[in-house]
């Protein structure tokens, strides 16, 4: 890490700092992006759901919540009532409140929009009732069936595995929720852009979840080959493999390697782990190469940080992009510019050190050249295939092959979250991924 | 540009929104800011005789039901007739009527049942210059108790007796005041009437308890850990005045008494339900006690746009109007029919007309179309209830179309006749009257 004295000497020297802001400044940036209701917003804005026959909401969430219900029970200060039927549907309905895309989903479809042009804000009614409950022991909601003495091994405590987990000690089942990071909870750990996941949430969600009883966490455990996971197979009666995807490929271009060029995830990552972001180098010309919601949360995360310039560069038009519209906006609110059609060339640098990055215009006019003292890749992760080598399970474009209920080529053997294939990588498709699966486990269980 | 100016019971006053006898009209300092704002008259909260002051209750005087943004939907209370010293009203009524000579000050008046005690209070108040008083036979808590407001006023033949010695102790103008307390509103009326009243007013309050507190299981609100039924009034009990001042219009023995409407009057909308019902002006207490008194601004001049633009240039072209088209039931054509129509470009697709038609009336509307969300209305199961346009939440998304005679009704598969009919001659009637051939 460089300690140049501000201001930067020349655009090309490169200018990677720490503690650009003050300590007021980044509090304020890392804050709750979308604070909870009072009880007075939650209460309009509860009225303003329509109770709608057959809801388009409650069919639009991944994970079926009844929202009406939900948002009615607000209505009449019935928050207990309200959380129980968010999180029957869906046990991680806090983080989904916090991380879902709504306008895409539940929100997308409310009648609302028609009428109104502006949809029941679904999503932070949710947060509301979740929130509500979580200082109540979470067997008041849902308490547990009687031990069946089965044991499930589930591996990776993302959202995914914990919704698995969860609904399996629900039913009584026995499981080692497995992790290879030192602590648990995956993408929404580390995963998600702090200012979404403020005041510890994925951290106080798991240990509420985990109240239920019957799960048993395994840290710092990585799955690295398939005698591991035969040897899972042996000492349980069902596997289920939540293990995300690892690994963030190569751009294939020159200039990969050169200081200052980082995996956006494990940007994140040490943002969200940071206990003081102030201590935190981020370049003062950072670009973005991807698309996604993870290139949106390193880009905003970026000028948050005290980067001065973010550049978000996608290869295709804003139609492909899988940010979704709002996320943009979030972006360019939070003074990221945003670039399409253009391709990542080559990294180039001086002396080992990114210096900019050199993009191949789609419609083939030309090039074009941003200067950049960081370069983050957000172009998506894939699995390490060479870890399920010789499992006897089927991969196709990096992911598993199972079906909606997580059932896999092999018995026993089931996979949901990321790693499965098929799916547009939200949480709460992995939650309902996990959900399903332990549905699926405890009927062939009790076969 | 049209003439609110109005006269009611000999009384004039330049618009017709007067304040109702209630703790917005207890002291000068109110009604000098209220004849401030342009209400065009006020009858003083309710005087009672002179002696030992009236206390009230030390805790929650109010209580409301409110939507769930807060707004007031109904309103109750439980203060009782003014405390402060009949001399300070009465010299206050004099110098308020001689500030504001145009507005109509009239004095709501509340004494026990005798000649003596009306006659003294009668006196006194006509000294004042006030144009006129208001009996308040109405008030349901508290005065009752002592035999007086709706203990009087539940009982015709005191209102008679009563509204007789003030008309023979008093040149002013004399208005009853209804409590709504009652099972036929068209008795104490005709009761004020034989007593020589000069007009009616109603609705005093309707008896009401608002809740009870969910944590205690206590009446709320209360004092001390007790409650007692309070006064309801405010936009929900509209629909229950309107109907009582229609009885009154529309009643042959109570027919031409002028009325003065109150209830739930929060807007020029409110107040032209009463004018055309028959009412000759409007008295308002909920909305001035939830908005303050400027709101008589937007009542003043929501009615003003709304007459000119019909071309009424007095409220008088239109008061009344309304009346002849409320009638018993048996008087409905029973040949008229409606249907539901939906008109699919407004629809939002929420589904409530399907569930609330489905669950409730006649499975009258669709929720699906060749599998795809979609609400049409079966006309042949259809029978016009207008369920479905009440639940709709887009403004004339839903109406009803009435069939033209010769039309056929696909629910019952007959021609919509051209002559109207109703229950009276219906061959279902077995006290039906016999058609004349």
């Amino acid at each position: 890490m460089s300690e140049l004295p501000a201001p930067p000497i020349a655009d090309t020297a490169p200018d990677i700092r720490s503690a650009r802001r003050s300590a007021a400044e980044y509090a304020q940036a890392f804050a709750d992006v979308a604070p909870r209701y009072t009880r007075a917003q939650a209460v309009v804005e509860a009225e303003r759901c329509l109770y709608c026959y057959d809801a388009p909401c409650a069919k639009a969430c991944p994970t079926g919540i009844d929202v009406p219900s939900f948002i009615r029970r607000i209505a009449e200060d019935n928050l207990r009532g309200a959380a129980r039927t968010i999180l029957a549907s869906n046990p991680l309905g806090g983080t989904c409140a916090r991380a879902c895309p709504t306008e895409e989903l539940c929100e997308e479809v409310c009648v609302r929009v028609a009428q109104q042009g502006k949809p029941v804000e679904i999503g932070r009614l949710q947060r509301y009732a979740v929130d509500a409950v979580m200082d109540r022991p979470v067997t008041t909601l849902f308490p547990r069936a009687a031990e069946t003495g089965k044991r499930v091994a589930v591996v990776g405590a993302g959202p995914a595995g914990i919704a698995c987990a969860f609904e399996l000690a629900r039913r009584g089942h026995a499981v080692v929720l497995h992790d290879a990071r030192p602590a648990a909870g995956g993408l929404n750990e580390f995963g998600l852009a702090s200012y979404k996941m403020a005041g510890g949430f994925a951290q106080a969600e798991l240990d509420w979840l985990l109240q239920i009883g019957g799960i048993e966490l395994r840290l710092g455990w990585h799955l690295i080959d398939a005698a591991q996971l035969q040897t899972l197979q042996q000492g349980f009666d069902a596997v289920y493999l939540s293990i995300g995807l690892g690994r963030t490929p190569r751009l294939g271009i020159p200039g990969e390697e050169l200081a200052g060029v980082r995996d956006a995830v494990e940007f994140i990552a040490e943002l969200r782990q940071a206990r003081d972001v102030a201590q935190l180098p981020i370049g003062r010309r950072v670009v973005v190469i991807g698309g996604g919601m993870t290139a949106v949360d390193a880009a905003v995360q970026s000028r948050l940080l005290g980067a001065e310039q973010v550049h978000m560069v996608y290869r295709r038009g804003p139609q492909a992009m899988s940010a979704s519209l709002s996320e943009r906006h979030w972006a360019q609110t939070n003074g990221v510019a945003i670039h399409h059609e253009l391709a990542p060339a080559e990294i180039v640098g001086r002396a080992g050190q990114v210096e900019a990055v050199r993009f191949t215009r789609a419609d083939g006019s030309g090039e074009q050249r941003i200067e950049a003292d960081m370069v983050f890749k957000a172009i998506g992760q894939k699995l390490d295939d060479a870890v399920l080598a010789g499992s006897g399970l089927v991969l196709q474009g990096g992911r598993v092959i199972a079906d909606d209920d997580g059932r896999t080529a092999v018995a026993r053997v089931y996979a949901g979250g990321d790693c499965r294939a098929g799916g547009r990588d939200l949480t709460v498709e992995a939650v309902q991924d996990g959900k399903r699966a332990a549905a699926a486990i405890h009927a062939d269980l009790s076969a | 540009m049209a003439d609110l100016r109005n006269t009611f019971a000999g009384i004039t006053s330049p618009n017709p929104f007067w304040l109702a006898s209630a703790p917005p009209t207890d002291k000068a300092y109110n009604v000098h800011r209220a004849f401030e704002a342009g209400w065009g008259g006020v009858v003083w909260k309710t005087l009672g005789e002179d002696g030992p002051p009236i206390v009230n209750v030390n805790g929650p005087r109010y209580g409301a039901l409110l939507s769930p943004d807060r707004r007031m939907l109904g309103f109750n209370n439980i203060e009782l007739i003014t405390d402060r010293p009949l001399a300070v009203n009465l010299a206050e009524i004099r110098e308020v009527k001689r500030a504001w000579p145009d507005r109509a000050l009239v004095a709501s008046l509340m004494v026990p049942c005798t000649e003596a005690a009306w006659r003294d209070i009668l006196a006194r108040v006509e000294d004042t210059g006030a144009d006129g008083v208001e009996l308040n036979f109405g008030c349901p808590h508290g005065m009752s108790e002592r035999g007086m407001g709706a203990a009087v006023g539940q009982v015709p033949e005191y209102i008679e007796m009563v509204t007789a010695w003030c008309k023979q102790h008093s040149k002013l103008p004399v208005i009853v005041k209804l409590t709504p307390n009652i099972t036929d509103i068209r008795q104490p009326a005709l009761a004020a009437k034989r007593g020589g009243a000069d007009a009616v007013s109603l609705i005093n309050t309707i008896n009401s308890i608002m809740g009870i507190d969910p944590a205690t299981l206590m009446m709320s609100p209360s004092t001390d850990g007790k409650g007692s039924h309070g006064g309801y009034c405010g936009p929900a009990v509209k629909p229950i005045a309107l109907n009582m001042v229609a009885e009154i219009g529309r009643s042959a023995q109570t027919a031409g008494i002028p009325i003065s409407g109150i209830g739930g009057v929060g807007s020029w909308r409110d107040a032209l339900d009463y004018l055309a019902l028959g009412a000759t002006n409007v008295q308002v207490c909920t909305a001035a006690m939830a908005f303050g008194f400027k709101i008589v601004q937007e009542m003043i001049d929501g009615l003003s746009e709304y007459m000119d633009a019909m071309g009424f240039a007095t409220t008088a072209a239109f008061q009344g109007r309304a009346l002849p088209t409320v009638t018993d039931w048996q008087y409905l054509n029973l040949n008229a029919v409606s249907k539901a129509v939906i008109d699919q470009d407004k629809c939002i697709q929420c589904g409530r007309c399907h569930i609330a038609c489905e669950d409730t009336s006649h499975q009258a509307i669709t929720a699906l179309v060749d599998g795809v969300r979609r609400f049409e209305v079966k006309e042949e199961e259809c029978v016009g209830c207008n369920l479905c346009v009440t639940v709709c939440p887009v403004p004339e998304c839903i109406t009803l179309r009435t069939l033209a005679p010769g039309e056929v009704d696909a629910r019952t598969g007959q021609p919509v006749p051209a002559q109207p009919a109703n229950w009276t001659t219906h061959p279902n009637n077995p006290m039906r009257q016999a058609v004349l051939a």
